[in-house]
């Protein structure tokens, strides 16, 4: 060995522990996953792709998948929505109000995904906050089922995923030249072209990292999916489980969870990708 | 010159306070059309402040802004059609050129077919025709400087006001760039307000200058009378080089110098005798000469040669420092270091008498006791 490679390797040392981690608990756990999803029986006879063809051909099963996605944009795109009347109002603050809402923004990431979820479940459910307020209130005849549909379950996602959407997108409003929305001001744009042509294509690249955050932990969310959703909602997550533990067919699960696993990912790159190519004259967040 | 199309801005009382700060005290200007006034100042001294309420992104706390006769102050930003053009350009990075200077007309909803015309006519005033598809990101910055110039007069404002225009740009190119935009403003005939803190581009942009120091005015002038004839200490040290001389009134038309002699004003000081005064003189007004009643000794310090100039800088008996400007031309012995000279004032009409501030002559008293 060259002494040069020797202190190459010296200076490697300190991250060992950490890769030695990530190589028992992430590689090794993956490669079983690829060689489990390749047999075509659940007692493990067999090689072949046989688990990727019925994923294929079996429409349940994608439209399954294409739920999943469909949720982690729409709960995604929510996010988009209220992120930016809150970052533009947190801009405009002071720092008493920012300090404020900071905090309220980061209040969810303090409790756990389960404690946040069963709140919803208190707020939704049959004999939930909602239902109470609108029957005594005599706006509702009867109590309406908000819990365990697709909407509740948005409206829980949503809240519980704001963060992730909040904080990049106030981080590039703050690195937004002031002098730029003045400039537009002077030259005589309303509010609304304002933000339609210089606020939203300047923080760009911090709403599409939101994007992403959200869509892909929202896509994969399954304590909220399944708690929310009650089991009535087939998704991706829950839909994993069940073959796994329910069905205990392995190699359908181990295929799903790969299919799952690149589609999201997949996405991800291909919108990353997009945008550096296509947001001009912006510095990427 | 083109036909004058600016408003006429006045300004009657203004105050501004930030908290408990007062940024702008009972400001007074009248600014006619087609007029190009600077407002000069040291950093703080409430000139942004004051841009600030003319553009109408700010309102000030009290007073009235008039455009054309009119009351403003209740008029948004975006409705005084005002031309902007920021220190730092703030020209929008994600559009082209040509997006950029079409900003204000998209703004008023204008037909695509008015919009490029005008644009392109102001693309090619600012010279910049050649660039119209370009990102800002990929121009220099006097190229970006014509661009915002050109934006801002592509909506035809009545006030067009800059802030700090040249000061990101190189020296070199500073003055030519002066130069361009006094001549584009004034071809186009525009009301125009600059605000910066260099002396220098006040003087070579400015039909007037306003001078404002701690949220006051302290004087509003030509170039020329502010330099010859400014109203208070503070201008005569801002506005170019002086040398401030300490001394006393001893008759109506003399002053006793701390520095030695005592001098001939050829006119009345108007304070009484007694009184301690300061006396500014230009280093161009000042000549070496033979040793002689009136004639000011200094020692010698250091000559630096300024390209047409050699500045020489001498310190009196009394501590004063005294910089000398003379033509640098080959016949003049240059003075060597540490040598006695005699100074001679060539002109005494054009010395400026201020009474000493208080505080001033307190740490004087003490230094001569």
């Amino acid at each position: 060995m060259t002494p040069a490679s020797t202190s190459a390797s010296r200076q490697l040392l300190p991250v060992v522990p950490l890769a030695a981690l990530f190589f028992a608990a992430f590689v090794l756990p993956l490669v079983a996953l690829v060689a489990i999803s390749l047999f075509r029986t659940p007692q493990f006879a067999e090689l072949s792709l046989a688990q990727y063809l019925r994923f294929l051909s079996d429409p349940f099963s994608i439209k399954v998948l294409t739920d999943t996605l469909w949720l982690g944009a729409e709960v995604a795109l929510a996010t988009l929505i209220l992120a930016y009347p809150l970052a533009l109002v947190y801009v405009a603050s002071g720092p008493f109000m920012r300090t404020l809402i900071t905090f309220l923004i980061m209040l969810p990431l303090l409790t756990s995904t389960v404690v946040r979820t069963f709140a919803w479940i208190v707020i939704l459910g049959r004999d939930g906050i909602v239902n109470s307020a609108m029957l005594s209130l005599g706006l509702w005849q009867a109590p309406a089922r908000l819990l365990y549909t697709w909407e509740g379950m948005v409206l829980a996602l949503t809240q519980i995923q704001l963060p992730l959407m909040a904080l990049p997108v106030i981080n590039s409003l703050l690195r937004l030249d002031g002098n730029l929305t003045r400039a537009a001001e002077g030259l005589g744009a309303s509010r609304a072209r304002i933000f339609i042509t210089v606020i939203l294509p300047l923080t760009l690249p911090g709403a599409i990292a939101g994007w992403l955050l959200v869509f892909a932990a929202a896509a994969t969310a399954f304590i909220t999916q399944t708690l929310v959703g009650g089991g009535r909602i087939i998704l991706m997550p829950s839909y994993i489980y069940q073959q796994a533990v329910g069905v205990q067919d392995w190699p359908f699960s181990a295929a799903l969870s790969l299919i799952f696993t690149l589609a999201v990912t997949g996405i991800v790159f291909a919108i990353g990708a997009l945008s550096r190519r296509y947001v001009r004259g912006v510095d990427a967040a | 010159m083109s036909d004058v199309r600016g408003h006429s801005l006045d300004l009657k009382g203004i105050g501004h306070t930030f908290g408990a700060t007062v940024a702008l005290d009972e400001i007074d200007l009248t600014v006619a059309a087609g007029e190009l006034i600077a407002l000069l100042g040291p950093s703080g001294c409430g000139k942004t402040t004051m841009l600030q309420i003319i553009a109408g992104f700010l309102r000030p706390s009290r007073g009235e802004v008039r455009f054309d006769g009119a009351r403003v102050e209740h008029i948004p930003a975006n409705r005084r059609r005002i031309g902007m053009v920021f220190q730092n350009y703030a020209l929008f990075p994600h559009l082209t050129v040509f997006e950029n200077v079409a900003y204000g007309l998209r703004a008023r909803k204008r037909p695509n077919a008015e919009v490029a015309a005008k644009v392109e006519q102001m693309l090619s005033l600012a010279q910049m025709a050649a660039f119209a598809r370009r990102l800002p990101g990929e121009l220099s910055g006097g190229q970006q400087q014509r661009v915002a110039l050109a934006r801002a007069l592509a909506i035809d404002p009545g006030l067009v006001l800059l802030d700090e225009p040249f000061s990101a740009l190189d020296k070199n190119l500073r003055l030519d760039m002066q130069i361009e935009i006094k001549t584009l403003l004034k071809t186009f005939g525009v009301t125009s307000i600059i605000v910066t803190h260099d002396q220098e581009e006040a003087l070579s942009m400015a039909d007037r200058i306003v001078v404002l120091n701690k949220g006051r005015i302290e004087q509003i002038d030509s170039p020329d009378a502010l330099y010859d004839r400014p109203a208070s200490l503070f201008i005569s040290s801002f506005i170019g080089h002086t040398n401030l001389l300490r001394g006393t009134v001893t008759e109506t038309d003399r002053v006793l110098l701390d520095a030695g002699p005592e001098i001939d004003l050829g006119r009345s000081a108007l304070r009484r005798r007694g009184t301690p005064v300061t006396i500014s003189v230009r280093p161009e007004n000042i000549a070496f000469g033979a040793e002689r009643p009136g004639a000011i000794p200094v020692t010698i310090r250091a000559t630096v040669p300024l390209g047409a100039v050699s500045v020489t800088e001498g310190v009196t008996a009394s501590g004063e420092p005294v910089k000398i400007s003379q033509a640098r031309a080959a016949g003049i012995a240059k003075a060597q270091a540490g040598e006695t000279a005699w100074l001679a004032i060539s002109d005494v009409s054009r010395v400026s008498i201020f009474s000493t501030p208080i505080d001033d002559v307190s740490k004087h008293q003490q230094r001569s006791v």
